[in-house]
């Protein structure tokens, strides 16, 4: 295959600079020099799916910051650029925004992928990025703040859940995901975990599809003869744009959920956008927030967003829908705000010092807490079933925050590694 | 809705002339609140009676309908924003705080599973039909006694055969070793992916020994009879690839294989034809809602015009120039494929677009016990061999087609007989290119539909181009065929990944072995 990319990236970071230009030449009315937020999602590729909400997200906080005075009496001003799913690019577009744009603060990535390909450079300029999407765990960088869940945060609570009796009470288990960091390192705990129930590897199925893959014909029938074998639960780790021709191929299949479930962690309201969910009805995501989820604060924050998108015209703002990562992307800027102002400076050690034990009131309903050492926030894990209308219905919950436990238990060689990033 | 008042109309008379048990509003409130255990009990409870009231099956409905709510000790039915008293049917004030009842999956299935063994008695066959399917998966003793009553008064010999095995399914847990051993030998002759997952789950249990025997026997005859299901399934998602394959490679058969241009930019004319499908779609939401279920039909013309008229421009506008310059050919075809990309981004945007199924295109035909064959893959299928027909036709039979093979074969000669070449070279590149746009509606039914679209097939379509031998249509369609046939039988046996990896090895072998393709142009050529 010819080497496309090289060309395609000339035209990109063409668009890429009109867009940084029609953002830098915004009148800015404060005396002070702004303080630069970089933002660091896919706008194109098989990511795009998942991504381009993110960006939107964070455009709205800094429009609500800015809107009360701003950071230390300065405005925000966001430059955005676009990775257009492609890992190495993440890594050119943060050396560009550390080095030529100098940003403070970046907010950014989704894949694992593209967050391994950043880190390098962000240890290397000492940067500062928050990362707001679920994910395997297994690091813990000075320089990052996990706003996400780490695997005891999300995947460990939804395989306890499908194995108890309201869950389905699953013997079998199909692990199915996109071939890359994320899912490998998931099912591998997931393994582990599993095995320490006593489910045998001859009960298990782990499967990997490329990204962007759109024939899921023979993975589905697979998962049909599987579960002939025995009460079967699937764990779905498929990401980006995938997810609607996997979902797709399911209803179509006849495969429902009361025979046999799918979970999903990187599925949310955004992905289910497009894709009819009355075939999959029942089928489960579990994240740290739901859209559904009811209390006075998410109240607000969907309210927010709905007008944020309506005023500003973005796809798909007939129906606005709020997901986990733009939580956890709404509640990292506002940490990083609070901690700006605890250190008074935007200094990035001393603003990871102030980060620590920072707290926020998340709309998911409790009060999120970024742990004093580990730089991951203290979640509530919710389960939630697909319903008709796209939504979910929280059918589990645990009874408050937990604790993210970055290095797994179930992966040899984690015991004792500290629980905080290493001094330099 | 009316059918729900006509039951509890019924019901008012029956409870005058029978004595039925009846829903009481402890039941309702049973099955409506607390825990989900608790729940399927008392649900399962209300069941258990081989004569269950109307009422009941009124109140199943409306909860598997969720269309049920609790406030307090008080439990609602809700229809058109009214509230109704299950027990009395009589309109009650909807409270403020109403909560709505949820089910979860467990839930969901117990609901579904009693209104079957309740539906067993309808006087519908279809009814009963769906219903002897659905217990199929989910029988057990508490059904018991409904199943017997409907298998004792089934009249129609195929629903009475299935609901046999139903019935032995769930006397494979029955207590008693002889009733045990008669269901195990019924149950060889289930062709139903659920029967083994039941038989498993009893052989873990037995310890009868003559029961275990007939269970390890029946196991195995089923077994045999769900893995032809299993093959056919393959053959048909290879087939359906296949399919898919050719859409995508044959207009770059006719651009490709008989004009000799190498046109990078195909995979972008269907990315047209897919996005000219989403155009479609949205005008047919705005303007003719009515008629949304047909606006595929709608749209396949529009994507060939769209895409032809496209490859016309591009035709007339670049390619003629470079005839006969093949790297001059690819780079410029290129250039215009990362045009037509960003093109598209700047119009509709770089996210993907949600283009629906249309509703007959949604679920599949069961045909085997474990094998559904998709109807938006058949239609596919389908629409790939009317396309395959229309251009053999096309090329074969026509004019144009004459004119086509004329000019591909010796320009100069047919230049001399008076045909416009000039004019042929750009219809043939527009059918080509039609056709590209035709591939992309079908994409648009099956993968996401996005500025990449083509990306992700242009390789795809020149290896289906080259395989098959350029110049020969037959080839592309041996070659399509076997590229989603061979994939598919990988995909299952080593996994997407490797296959994706393992068909390129092949083909590359294949490619070196015979690099004229699997049909070779034969006799003399007069190509220069």
């Amino acid at each position: 295959m010819p080497n496309f990319t090289s060309r395609r990236f000339t035209l990109k970071a063409l668009s890429a600079a009109v867009v940084i230009a029609g953002f830098s030449s915004l009148p800015v009315h404060a005396a002070e020099p702004p303080i630069k937020v970089g933002i660091l999602h896919s706008l194109s590729g098989t990511m795009a799916i998942s991504e381009t909400v993110l960006k939107d997200t964070v455009l709205m906080a800094i429009e609500e910051i800015n809107a009360k005075g701003g950071v230390l009496g300065r405005k925000l001003e966001p430059v955005i650029v676009d990775p257009a799913s492609n890992w190495p690019l993440f890594a050119e577009r943060t050396r560009q925004l550390l080095t030529q744009d100098k940003v403070d603060v970046i907010f950014g990535c989704w894949t694992s992928v593209s967050r391994k390909s950043v880190l390098p450079v962000l240890e290397e300029l000492n940067g500062l990025l928050f990362y707001p999407v679920q994910y395997e765990g297994e690091e813990l960088s000075k320089n990052v703040f996990y706003t996400g869940a780490a695997p005891n945060q999300q995947a460990i609570p939804a395989v306890d859940y499908l194995m108890s009796k309201d869950g389905g009470g699953a013997k079998r288990w199909v692990l199915l995901g996109t071939d890359y960091v994320y899912p490998r390192t998931t099912n591998k705990i997931l393994r582990a975990y599993l095995k320490t129930k006593g489910v045998a590897d001859k009960d298990i199925d782990e499967k990997y599809t490329p990204f962007g893959h759109s024939d899921y014909q023979t993975i589905v029938a697979d998962i049909k003869r599987f579960s002939a074998g025995g009460k079967t639960a699937v764990v779905s780790t498929i990401n980006g744009d995938s997810n609607v021709p996997f979902y797709k191929e399911l209803g179509n299949a006849g495969l429902n959920a009361k025979d046999v479930p799918v979970v999903a962690f990187s599925v949310g309201e955004e992905e289910l956008r497009g894709v009819d969910t009355k075939p999959l009805v029942g089928h489960l995501a579990a994240w740290n927030y739901f859209q559904s989820i009811k209390n006075p604060t998410n109240t607000e924050f969907i309210k927010k967003w709905s007008t944020y998108a309506k005023a500003n015209k973005l796809p798909g703002s007939d129906k606005p829908l709020t997901n986990d990562p733009m939580e956890a992307t709404y509640i990292g800027i506002n940490m990083w705000k609070q901690a700006v102002e605890k250190a008074k400076t935007t200094e990035v050690d001393k603003v990871i010092a102030a980060m620590a034990g920072q707290t926020f009131k998340a709309p998911s309903g409790i009060v999120s807490k970024m742990d004093e050492k580990n730089h991951h926030l203290h979640k509530s894990v919710f389960i939630g079933e697909i319903r008709a209308d796209g939504q979910f219905n929280v059918v589990w919950k645990t009874p408050g925050p937990v604790k993210a436990k970055p290095w797994s238990p179930y992966i040899e060689g984690n015991a004792g590694k500290p629980d905080e990033p290493a001094k330099k | 809705m009316r059918s729900l008042w006509i039951r509890w109309l019924a019901f008012a008379v029956l409870l005058t002339a029978s004595q039925t048990h009846a829903l009481t509003a402890e039941e309702a409130k049973a099955m409506a609140s607390g825990d989900t255990g608790e729940r399927i009990e008392a649900l399962n409870q209300a069941v258990a009676n081989a004569t269950v009231d109307d009422k009941t099956e009124a109140f199943l409905q409306a909860l598997a309908a969720d269309a049920v709510k609790v406030a307090g000790d008080q439990v609602l039915v809700v229809r058109d924003d009214k509230g109704f008293d299950p027990v009395t049917g009589a309109e009650v004030a909807l409270p403020e705080d109403a909560q709505d009842v949820m089910n979860n999956n467990r839930m969901r299935g117990a609901l579904d599973s009693a209104l079957a063994a309740l539906a067993l008695f309808s006087p519908d066959d279809q009814i009963r039909r769906a219903a002897v399917a659905q217990l199929q998966s989910d029988a057990d003793e508490s059904k018991l006694p409904l199943i017997e009553k409907a298998y004792a008064v089934e009249k129609n010999s195929q629903i009475k055969e299935e609901l046999g095995l139903v019935r032995a399914a769930a006397l494979l847990n029955s207590a008693d070793p002889t009733r045990r051993l008669s269901a195990a030998k019924l149950l060889a002759d289930s062709t139903q992916a659920s029967t083994k997952t039941v038989l498993l789950t009893r052989l873990k249990l037995e310890t009868v020994p003559l029961v275990r025997a007939a269970l390890v026997e029946s196991l195995r005859q089923v077994e045999a009879a769900l893995a032809w299901g299993d093959r056919l399934g393959a053959l048909f998602s290879g087939i359906s690839l296949g399919s898919i394959l050719l859409l995508v490679a044959l207009g770059l058969a006719i651009t490709y294989g008989l004009m000799g241009v190498i046109n990078m930019a195909h995979g972008e004319l269907m990315m047209i034809g897919a996005y000219a499908t989403y155009v479609v779609q949205g005008l047919f939401q705005r303007y003719l809602p009515g008629a949304f279920d047909w606006y595929l039909l709608a749209a396949v013309p529009v994507a060939f015009m769209a895409a032809a008229l496209t490859g016309a421009a591009l035709e007339r506008g670049v390619i003629r120039f470079l005839y006969g310059r093949p790297l001059e050919t690819l780079l410029a075809t290129w250039g215009i494929s990362l045009m037509l990309m960003q093109g598209v981004r700047s119009l509709f945007g770089a996210q993907n677009v949600g283009v629906e199924n249309p509703a007959w295109m949604s679920g599949g035909v069961q045909v085997l016990g474990n094998l559904s064959l998709p109807y938006n893959r058949l239609v596919i299928i389908g629409f790939a061999i009317f396309v395959l027909l229309g251009v053999a036709w096309l090329i074969s039979q026509t004019r144009l087609g004459l004119f086509v093979r004329g000019v591909t074969q010796n320009r100069a000669m047919a230049s001399c007989m008076g045909v416009n070449t000039a004019r042929i070279d750009t219809y043939a590149f527009a059918l080509g290119s039609g056709i590209a746009g035709l591939a992309g509606c079908a994409l648009s039914q099956v993968g996401n539909v996005g500025p990449d679209l083509g990306q992700g097939y242009i390789v795809d379509s020149f290896l289906v181009v080259v395989l098959g031998g350029v110049g020969q249509l037959a080839g592309t369609v041996y070659a399509a065929l076997g590229l989603g046939i061979l994939n598919k039988f990988l995909e299952g046996w080593v996994g997407a990944v490797l296959a994706k990896i393992a068909v390129l090895l092949i083909i590359i072998i294949f490619i070196q072995k015979r690099p004229q393709g699997i049909f070779a142009m034969k006799g003399r050529s007069a190509e220069a």
